[in-house]
């Protein structure tokens, strides 16, 4: 019972709860979506337990829904998806006890709307038919259009007018070629079907689609390449997070962008393993993958704005996530879905901590701090375990991951292995000397000596994330043993599908 | 049930709906020749001609659920599925029209009953557009909208922008009629014969699918319905004619005349020139290109009405990428769309109207700032609006727009779905 219906129980709940919001009175909203929330995460929990550790789709649900079209409501989890939809459980009521201060105007709009969007990301991770897969898709991003546009900060409209577009045109790009793919599938088999399970088995092993399946791996590819971001396509980003509520950056960063590298897990690579596999198509993203990561910390080190900063890491993080998925082997992708759950919990924790510091100074420029350890030892202390954890300090969540990609990759790409290293380095080099100069040296600024310590609200925000990053970094068997046979799964279907092709040339 | 349309019985059965609307048409023009001095005078023919159209929607809604067919012989009244849900469509829009004129014709004091006369007349005429099954029927309906709708447009005698707009589309729209007369005169000295099946079976029996005559002619048709869809090139009068025009007249020209406008247009591209490969690669070109500049300009427009009036255009590019796929998928896909962005865009052009103040010709886009604020809920219809105008799931607009990109796709025409999105894209600025 449990199994079949939880998945469609996350989907419904946060919308149900979404119309509860608007319809109570201004000065329940927050605690109505805090409760609602927190509920969406006690459905989810029990999902740790009752997921088997094998491959294949688990707690699928598959009910008729356009039948005229191959349309089908067909949702499931698998090693890759669950500890997305655990993770967007776990930061949303995050999210909302963050905004407790923060989001002064129109709050029931704003809870509304970021119940609305819960849905929309579970919806993503869980949709195995492709229809519902691009609804979700869109759904999600017109909650976060208004979340950046009404809430955000000065320069909001242009912000997530740029958000906003830059997704449109990936997304709508993708629907073209999901309609394709459907139909040419549809042409060869004669049965026209967006089911996810359907598209993959009538492609594996025959090879792929020829010179279409170039054009619809770019459609894909642009899609997600631009949520992840790579680094031509990152100019979004930046604006987005710094404009955006902390609400949103933190969802932004902890779920938005993993729908990309999921996209290319689940979707890119099963579909195109020739096209993905092509040594053109490898160098190109391995190439971006690097630019990413070495760029972005460049560019992060030279930020004054702490939350820009932030901004800039997360596109050296991802960058690292997109090498472990192209690296294809156990440890890389392995590598890849830890970091896409770390960088979810560290940056979500940087993003609360800024803005924190933001709610107290109103200011986000790192030189308006200094030496705040001593008057608020609490954020400081926080503040410096995030920072290792984004790093990659042994013993935190941060490590575990870039440790396995690293070492996976490297029997893949040695080469690029090594560039993609000095992206820890820099990471030392932009996150500690900010570090130093928020927290330590001298306190000369008359007014950080008035700032108050971290309330008990604030650290029931910060303790869950600092638990899991420690325990992540200490013990992360739990996952990984979870995430392991999809990713074998995967990883054996693209290189044999791969070799199929080649072969066959 | 099958009608003989040869026989005068059944025929006044087919034209049921025409027949009521013509006579509550007559009726309202008797009563406005008495009764047109106050504005309870004006809320009168508005009601009447409300009933008006909801009787002659009952008729519609009666023919369908008969299953009316017709039988015998090609005649010169179509009965199928098509004209009643198109009909279905232009009797709505005219019903919104109205009721959205009633506080707008107060507002502007603008005491001419005969607008509503005139507005039924124009229905009158489209619902025969959608219907014929014959060239001349099709012309005469179409000129029976279309002098309606140039005095509409004008009926704002104090205003000197609705008088340029009434000439601008009276004169371009006279240069259509002729175009589409001289096509039709072509049409009928290649085949013998005005009727669209008749045109069709001759076109195939004699081999006339590369008779100039033929070709020139179908050319002149689709210059005359180029003009009155707006697709580019021939959209020039579109923009200052919705600007000019009393704002409910724009929703209703951007809406039920563009409807009638493809409907007929589908009809007698699907009927009478299915052999004729030729029209394919024009709509296809027409689609392109109304689509890409629709879109570029609706981005620089300030005004709202400006800014919709250009992005009507570019869905006009839309209708003519289901034009042009030609199969019936594109058919269905056309009144889907049709439905959805007529709803939409009704509502756009109302919650402009309903922004406006007395005397105001332009709403800029920049005045709707804090819109939220004050009016929350017209915000939030204004949201929807354009949110379906874009096609996002969950609105009509998307479900709309995926039934043409399907029928797009399965008929092989990648490239034209793919321009779609990225124009799509465009219109998101």
């Amino acid at each position: 019972m449990y199994e079949h219906g939880v998945l469609t129980a996350l989907l419904a709940w946060p919308v149900v709860a979404s119309a509860l919001v608007l319809l109570g009175p201004e000065r329940w909203a927050k605690h109505v979506a805090l409760a609602a929330s927190v509920v969406e995460f006690a459905i989810a929990v029990p999902l740790w337990w009752t997921f088997q550790p094998v491959a294949g789709m688990q707690c699928v649900l598959d009910l008729p829904w356009i039948p005229a079209w191959g349309i089908r409501y067909t949702v499931g989890v698998d090693g890759i998806s669950l500890f997305m939809v655990l993770l967007t459980a776990f930061l949303v009521p995050l999210s909302v006890l963050g905004s407790y201060r923060y989001i002064t105007t129109r709050q029931r709009g704003f809870y509304a709307l970021l119940l609305v969007l819960t849905s929309g990301m579970i919806g993503v991770f869980v949709a195995l038919d492709l229809f519902f897969f691009y609804v979700m898709w869109e759904v999600m991003l017109i909650p976060m259009y208004f979340i950046i546009g009404v809430w955000g900060g000065e320069r909001r409209l242009y912000a997530a007018l740029k958000f906003f577009v830059y997704t449109f045109f990936g997304s709508l790009l993708m629907l073209l070629a999901i309609l394709v793919l459907v139909y040419l599938v549809g042409r060869n088999t004669g049965q026209y079907s967006f089911s996810y399970a359907y598209l993959t088995a009538s492609l594996s092993g025959r090879g792929g689609l020829g010179p279409a399946a170039f054009w619809l791996f770019g459609a894909f590819f642009l899609a997600f390449a631009i949520k992840v971001p790579l680094v031509p396509f990152h100019t979004w980003l930046p604006d987005a997070h710094v404009e955006a509520p902390t609400a949103g950056s933190v969802l932004l960063a902890g779920i938005l962008l993993k729908m990309g590298t999921y996209g290319f897990l689940r979707f890119a690579l099963p579909f195109f393993p020739a096209v993905a596999l092509h040594p053109a198509i490898q160098a190109g993203v391995v190439g971006l993958a690097l630019v990413g990561i070495v760029y972005g910390g460049l560019v992060a080190m030279v930020q004054p704005d702490f939350k820009k900063l932030v901004a800039y890491s997360s596109v050296a993080h991802l960058g690292f996530v997109m090498l472990g998925i192209w690296a294809l082997t156990l440890q890389s992708v392995q590598g890849a879905l830890l970091i896409m759950i770390s960088h979810g919990i560290s940056t979500g924790a940087l993003f609360f901590l800024v803005g924190m510091l933001y709610e107290r100074r109103h200011s986000r420029l790192i030189a308006a701090f200094g030496g705040i350890a001593k008057v608020v030892p609490l954020l400081a202390a926080a503040l410096t375990l995030v920072s290792l954890s984004s790093i990659g300090l042994p013993a935190t969540n941060g490590f575990v991951g870039e440790f396995l990609v690293l070492i996976g990759a490297f029997r893949t790409y040695p080469r690029a292995t090594m560039v993609a290293t000095t992206g820890v380095i820099i990471a030392a080099m932009y996150l500690l000397p900010a570090l130093q100069r928020v927290i330590y040296n001298p306190l000369d600024k008359g007014a950080n000596e008035q700032l108050t310590d971290l309330s008990a609200r604030e650290l029931a925000v910060l303790v869950p994330l600092l638990v899991c990053i420690v325990w992540i970094g200490v013990y992360p068997k739990p996952i990984l043993r979870r995430t392991a046979p999809a990713a074998l799964q995967l990883i054996q279907s693209v290189r044999l599908d791969a070799a199929v092709f080649r072969a066959a040339r | 049930m099958t009608l003989d349309l040869a026989r005068y019985g059944d025929l006044v059965w087919a034209l049921l709906p025409e027949l009521v609307l013509t006579a509550a048409a007559l009726v309202l023009l008797l009563v406005v020749a008495w009764r047109h001095r106050s504005a309870s005078d004006l809320r009168l023919a508005g009601g009447l001609s409300l009933a008006g159209l909801a009787a002659a929607g009952a008729a519609v809604g009666w023919l369908w659920w008969q299953r009316a067919r017709a039988g015998g012989a090609p005649a010169m009244i179509a009965l199928d599925d098509f004209r009643f849900v198109t009909d279905g469509i232009v009797l709505g829009t005219a019903a919104v029209t109205v009721l959205v004129s009633f506080a707008y014709l107060e507002r502007e004091t603008l005491l001419a009953p005969e607008y509503y006369v005139l507005l039924l007349f124009a229905t009158l005429g489209m619902m025969l557009m959608i219907g014929g099954a014959d060239l001349m029927v099709v012309f005469l309906a179409l000129e029976l909208m279309s002098v309606a709708v140039y005095v509409l447009a004008g009926i704002n005698r104090k205003s000197a922008a609705a008088a340029e707009a009434a000439l601008k589309y009276f004169l371009l729209g006279a240069f259509a009629s002729g175009f589409l007369l001289y096509g039709i005169a072509l049409v009928y000295g290649a085949t013998g014969t005005t009727n669209l099946t008749q045109i069709g079976t001759a076109i195939r029996a004699g081999g006339l699918e590369q008779n100039p005559m033929l070709l020139i002619g179908l050319g002149l048709l689709l210059v005359g319905f180029g003009f009155k869809v707006a697709a580019v090139p021939f959209h020039m009068w579109a923009p200052d004619v919705y600007d000019g025009a009393p704002t409910p007249i724009t929703g209703y020209m951007a809406t039920a005349v563009k409807a009638a406008a493809f409907a007929a247009l589908v009809r007698i591209l699907n009927d009478a020139f299915s052999g004729v490969a030729v029209w394919h690669q024009v709509v296809w070109g027409l689609a392109v290109t109304t689509m890409v500049v629709g879109n570029l300009i609706a981005l620089a427009q300030r005004t709202l009405k400006r800014m919709l009036a250009y992005s009507s255009v570019a869905h006009a590019g839309y209708l003519l990428v289901a034009v042009a796929t030609g199969t019936r998928a594109g058919s269905g896909a056309l009144v889907f769309y049709l439905v959805a962005y007529s709803l939409v865009s009704l509502a756009a052009f109302a919650i402009v109207a309903a922004t406006g103040r007395a005397g105001e010709r332009d709403v800029r886009i920049d005045d709707l700032a804090g819109l939220a604020e004050r009016r929350p809920w017209l915000a939030f219809g204004l949201a929807v609006c354009m949110l379906s105008l874009l096609g996002f799931p969950g609105t009509a607009g998307f479900i709309g727009k995926w039934y043409i990109l399907v029928a797009a796709t399965w008929a092989g025409q990648f490239v034209l779905a793919a321009i779609l999105v990225l124009t799509s894209v465009v219109s998101a600025g």
